[in-house]
C-alpha cells in the first residue's frame, strides 16, 4: 500500500479516524441502556416521517395530531390509559416469560381467551344478573385469568414433553383462540343473529373515573377503568417476583444459563410450564378488563393486534415490569391516535422501525465503540 | 366433494406453503432462523401486485417480489450476522416492520382487481391424461406448481449433492470448522439469508398473481409463513418432506372448505352442514394440524437425533471459543 501512494501526485485524502468495536468487559454505565432505548424510538420516529413525506403526507401535521390526540388534554389522556391498560397487561405477560428466553408471542390469543372467560360469567351466566359489582369484578378477572392461563398451559405443556417450538404453538393458538371466539359471536351468544354477543348489564361493567363525577365534577367523561389497578398491581407483584424472589432468579438463571439452572437443581420443565401458565394469565387479565372495562359485550374486533404490540412494549421495557408501563402509555399514545394517520398501516410500521432499531441498538451496549484519531506511521 | 378437486387444489395451495418452506430451510441450514417469512410473504404479495399493475406483466410483479422480499431480509441477516442480535426477536421484529411496509405500500391496491395481470395456468398434454394422477398434479394448475415440482428434487440434490450445498450445511453444523476451511461464514450466511427472503418472496407473489388472486392487506397470507417455519421443523430440513407437508397442508385446507357442502357424509348426517357455525371449528383445523405436524416432527427428531443444524440461532464471532 505504502509505495503505491507515494506514486500518487496529490496526497490521498484518508479518513482521519479508526472506528475499533470491542466487547465490553466492564458493566456498561447505568444511563447507556434508557440512552439508547430513547435513541432508538427517535430514529425510528424519524424514519416513519420519511416514509409519511414519501408517501405524501405531511409527517409534522401527523405526529402532532397523534401528540394531541394522545395526550393534548385530560379527556384524551384518560383514553390513551385505556388503550394503555391491555398493553400493559400483554406486555408484562411477554416480559416474565422473555426473561426465560421462552418466546411466548401467543399473548393475543390468550387475551382473547380471557375476554371469552370475562364474558362467559356475564352470557352464561355464571353470576346471576344482578349480582354486586364487587363480584363481577373479582369472578370475571379470574375467569380471564383462568383461561387465559389454560392457553398458555397447553404450549408451555408441548414444550416442556415433546419439545415443540413453543414460537409457533403460541401462534397457532391465536388463531385457534380467533375461531373459538368467533364461533360463540356467531352462534351460541349472537344477539339476534349480529356479529356480538348482548350488551353487558351495567353492574357487571369495571367501575370508570367517570363513576366518581357525582361526587368530583372532574372525572366527568373520563374513561379510564378499574383495569389500571390490576395493571399496576401486577406490574409491582411481578416487579417483585421477578427481582426479589427466588422464583424469579430461577427464571432469570434459566433465560441466562439454562445448562447452569441444570446442574443448580432447578427443573426448567416445571418452569417452563408455570411462567406459560402466569404469561397466559396476565394476557388472559387483559381480555377480561378491555370486555368488562371497554368493550361490555363479546365481539370480534376487541383488540388492534394488542398481543403482538406487547411483544415490542417488552422489549421497549428491557423487560422490566415497571418500566413497561410507561412503555404501554406511548404505545396507547401511538394506537389511539395513530388510528386517523393515513395510510392506516404506519402506527404498525413505526412499532416496526422502534423494535428493529431496539434490537441494533443493543449492540452498542453490549460493545464499545472507540474511534481514534489515526496516527501515520 | 370431488376427492381430486380437493387434492388438486391442495397441490395448488401447497405451491405457496412449499417456496416459503424451502426459503427457510435454506436460510436454517446456514445457521439463521428468520421469523419474518409472514412480513416477507406479504412484502412479496404486496409488491407483485403493484409491480404486476404498474408494468401490466405478471413475470415483471414475481420479479420485483423476489427481490423487494430478499432485500428485506437482509435487515435480519445484518442484525442478526454483523451486530449478533438474538435470532428470535429480530425475526420477530422484522415481521412487524414488513407487515407495516406492505400495509403502507399497498394502500388502495384491493381495487385494482380485475386489471392486474395473473400467472398462466394450463394442462400438461399427455400427463393430464394419466386417470387420477393427471387430474391432481396436471390439470389446469399454475405454472408456479409445475417450476415446483422441477423445484423440490433440485433445491435436494443442491444443499445434500453439491459443493457449495457442503459449504450451507458446514457452515449450520460448525462454522468455526467452516472458517478454517477457507468458506466464508458471514457471506455464507447473508446469501442464504437473501436466498430465503427471495423464496418467501416468491411465495408471497404466487399467493397473489395465481393461487388467490388479490390484496388483501395482512390477511391475503393469514398466516401461512408462520405455518411454513412449522413445516421446517416437520421437515427436518429436508425438501422433499417439505413438499410432503405442504402439500398434505394445502389439501386438509381445501378439505376444511368443502366439509360444509354435502349434506350426508358416508351416510350420514353432517353436522357441519346443518349448523353452519361448527365451520370455525373446522377452520382451527390447520392449525391444530400445525401444532400436531411439530409434535410429530420434534419427537422424530429427539429419536433420531438427526435434523436442527447444531449452529441454528447461535451467532458466529471469529475468534471465539465453541460453535
Amino acid at each position: 500500500m505504502a509505495d503505491i501512494s507515494v506514486k500518487e501526485s496529490a496526497p490521498k485524502w484518508k479518513f482521519p479516524f479508526k472506528i475499533k468495536i470491542e466487547n465490553r468487559v466492564d458493566n456498561p454505565p447505568r444511563w447507556l441502556s434508557p440512552v439508547l432505548s430513547l435513541a432508538a424510538v427517535v430514529i425510528a420516529l424519524l424514519i416513519g416521517a420519511l416514509v409519511i413525506w414519501i408517501a405524501g403526507g405531511d409527517p409534522w401535521a401527523a405526529y402532532t395530531h397523534i401528540a394531541k390526540y394522545s395526550l393534548g388534554s385530560w379527556g384524551v389522556l384518560s383514553d390513551t390509559m385505556v388503550k394503555a391498560i391491555p398493553l400493559m397487561l400483554v406486555g408484562l405477560a411477554c416480559s416474565i416469560a422473555f426473561r426465560m428466553k421462552l418466546w411466548n408471542i401467543g399473548a393475543e390469543g390468550q387475551f382473547f381467551l380471557g375476554a371469552f372467560g370475562a364474558s362467559m360469567v356475564v352470557l352464561l351466566p355464571v353470576l346471576p344478573m344482578e349480582a354486586p359489582k364487587w363480584q363481577f369484578i373479582l369472578v370475571s378477572a379470574g375467569f380471564g385469568m383462568f383461561f387465559g392461563a389454560l392457553w398458555g398451559f397447553v404450549p408451555g405443556f408441548l414444550k416442556a414433553r415433546y419439545n415443540v417450538n413453543e414460537i409457533i404453538s403460541t401462534l397457532m393458538m391465536n388463531y385457534i383462540a380467533i375461531e373459538w371466539n368467533n364461533y360463540f359471536i356467531y352462534g351460541v351468544w349472537s344477539e339476534s343473529g349480529f356479529q356480538m354477543s348482548r350488551m353487558f348489564q351495567r353492574n357487571a361493567w369495571l367501575p370508570r373515573l367517570s363513576d366518581l363525577a357525582k361526587r368530583w365534577p372532574f372525572f366527568g367523561g373520563l374513561t379510564t377503568h378499574f383495569g389500571i389497578v390490576f395493571a399496576v398491581v401486577a406490574a409491582l407483584i411481578l416487579w417483585w417476583v421477578l427481582s426479589k424472589s427466588r422464583w424469579g432468579y430461577e427464571i432469570r438463571l434459566i433465560g441466562d444459563n439454562p445448562r447452569a439452572a441444570e446442574y443448580a437443581g432447578i427443573s426448567i420443565k416445571k418452569n417452563i410450564v408455570l411462567v406459560m401458565i402466569v404469561s397466559g394469565a396476565l394476557a388472559g387479565l387483559a381480555g377480561a378488563s378491555e370486555i368488562m372495562g371497554v368493550v361490555h359485550r363479546l365481539q370480534g374486533a376487541i383488540s388492534p393486534g394488542y398481543g403482538y404490540t406487547g411483544i415490542i412494549i417488552a422489549w421497549l421495557a428491557k423487560l422490566n415490569p415497571l418500566a413497561v408501563i410507561l412503555a404501554s402509555i406511548l404505545f396507547g399514545a401511538l394506537i389511539l391516535a395513530g388510528r386517523e394517520v393515513q395510510p392506516s398501516g404506519i402506527p404498525t410500521l413505526i412499532q416496526g422501525l422502534i423494535m428493529v432499531f431496539l434490537i441494533a441498538s443493543d449492540f452498542f451496549y453490549r460493545n464499545r465503540v472507540r474511534i481514534t484519531r489515526k496516527v501515520e506511521d | 366433494m370431488d376427492l381430486i378437486l380437493i387434492l388438486a387444489s391442495g397441490i395448488a395451495t401447497g405451491t405457496v406453503l412449499l417456496y416459503a418452506t424451502v426459503g427457510e430451510i435454506f436460510s436454517e441450514r446456514s445457521g439463521i432462523l428468520n421469523l419474518g417469512v409472514e412480513g416477507m410473504m406479504l412484502i412479496g404479495a404486496m409488491a407483485a401486485y403493484r409491480a404486476a399493475a404498474a408494468t401490466n406483466s405478471a413475470w415483471m410483479g414475481l420479479l420485483v417480489a423476489m427481490l423487494a422480499a430478499g432485500l428485506v431480509s437482509q435487515i435480519h441477516a445484518f442484525i442478526t450476522i454483523t451486530l449478533q442480535a438474538d435470532q428470535v426477536i429480530s425475526g420477530l421484529a422484522l415481521n412487524f416492520l414488513a407487515t407495516g411496509i406492505s400495509l403502507v405500500l399497498g394502500e388502495g391496491l384491493t381495487s385494482l382487481r380485475d386489471v392486474v395481470p395473473q400467472l398462466p395456468k394450463f394442462s400438461i398434454p399427455g400427463l393430464s391424461q394419466i386417470p387420477w394422477l393427471g387430474g391432481i398434479f396436471f390439470y389446469n394448475h399454475s405454472i408456479m406448481v409445475y417450476i415446483g415440482y422441477l423445484f423440490i428434487p433440485l433445491t435436494w440434490y443442491f444443499i445434500n449433492r453439491t459443493r457449495p450445498g457442503l459449504h450451507l450445511r458446514a457452515v449450520g453444523e460448525y462454522p468455526a470448522a467452516a472458517d478454517t476451511l477457507g468458506i466464508r461464514v458471514y457471506f455464507t450466511r447473508y446469501l442464504y439469508v437473501f436466498v430465503g427472503g427471495l423464496l418467501a418472496g416468491l411465495a408471497g407473489a404466487t399467493i397473489s398473481l395465481s393461487i388467490s388472486p388479490g390484496w388483501f392487506g395482512g390477511l391475503t397470507t393469514a398466516g401461512q409463513g408462520w405455518i411454513a417455519i412449522g413445516l421446517v421443523i416437520f421437515a427436518q430440513w429436508n425438501p422433499y418432506r417439505a413438499a410432503f407437508g405442504g402439500f398434505t397442508f394445502g389439501a386438509l385446507r381445501r378439505l376444511v372448505l368443502d366439509l360444509q357442502g354435502p349434506a350426508l357424509i358416508f351416510g350420514l348426517s353432517n353436522p357441519f352442514h346443518y349448523n353452519i357455525h361448527y365451520g370455525f371449528f373446522l377452520k382451527m383445523i390447520p392449525y391444530i394440524f400445525t401444532v400436531v405436524f411439530l409434535v410429530i416432527g420434534s419427537s422424530q427428531a429427539n429419536r433420531k437425533r438427526i435434523g436442527t443444524p447444531a449452529a441454528l440461532g447461535l451467532p458466529y464471532i471469529r475468534g471465539q471459543r465453541g460453535l
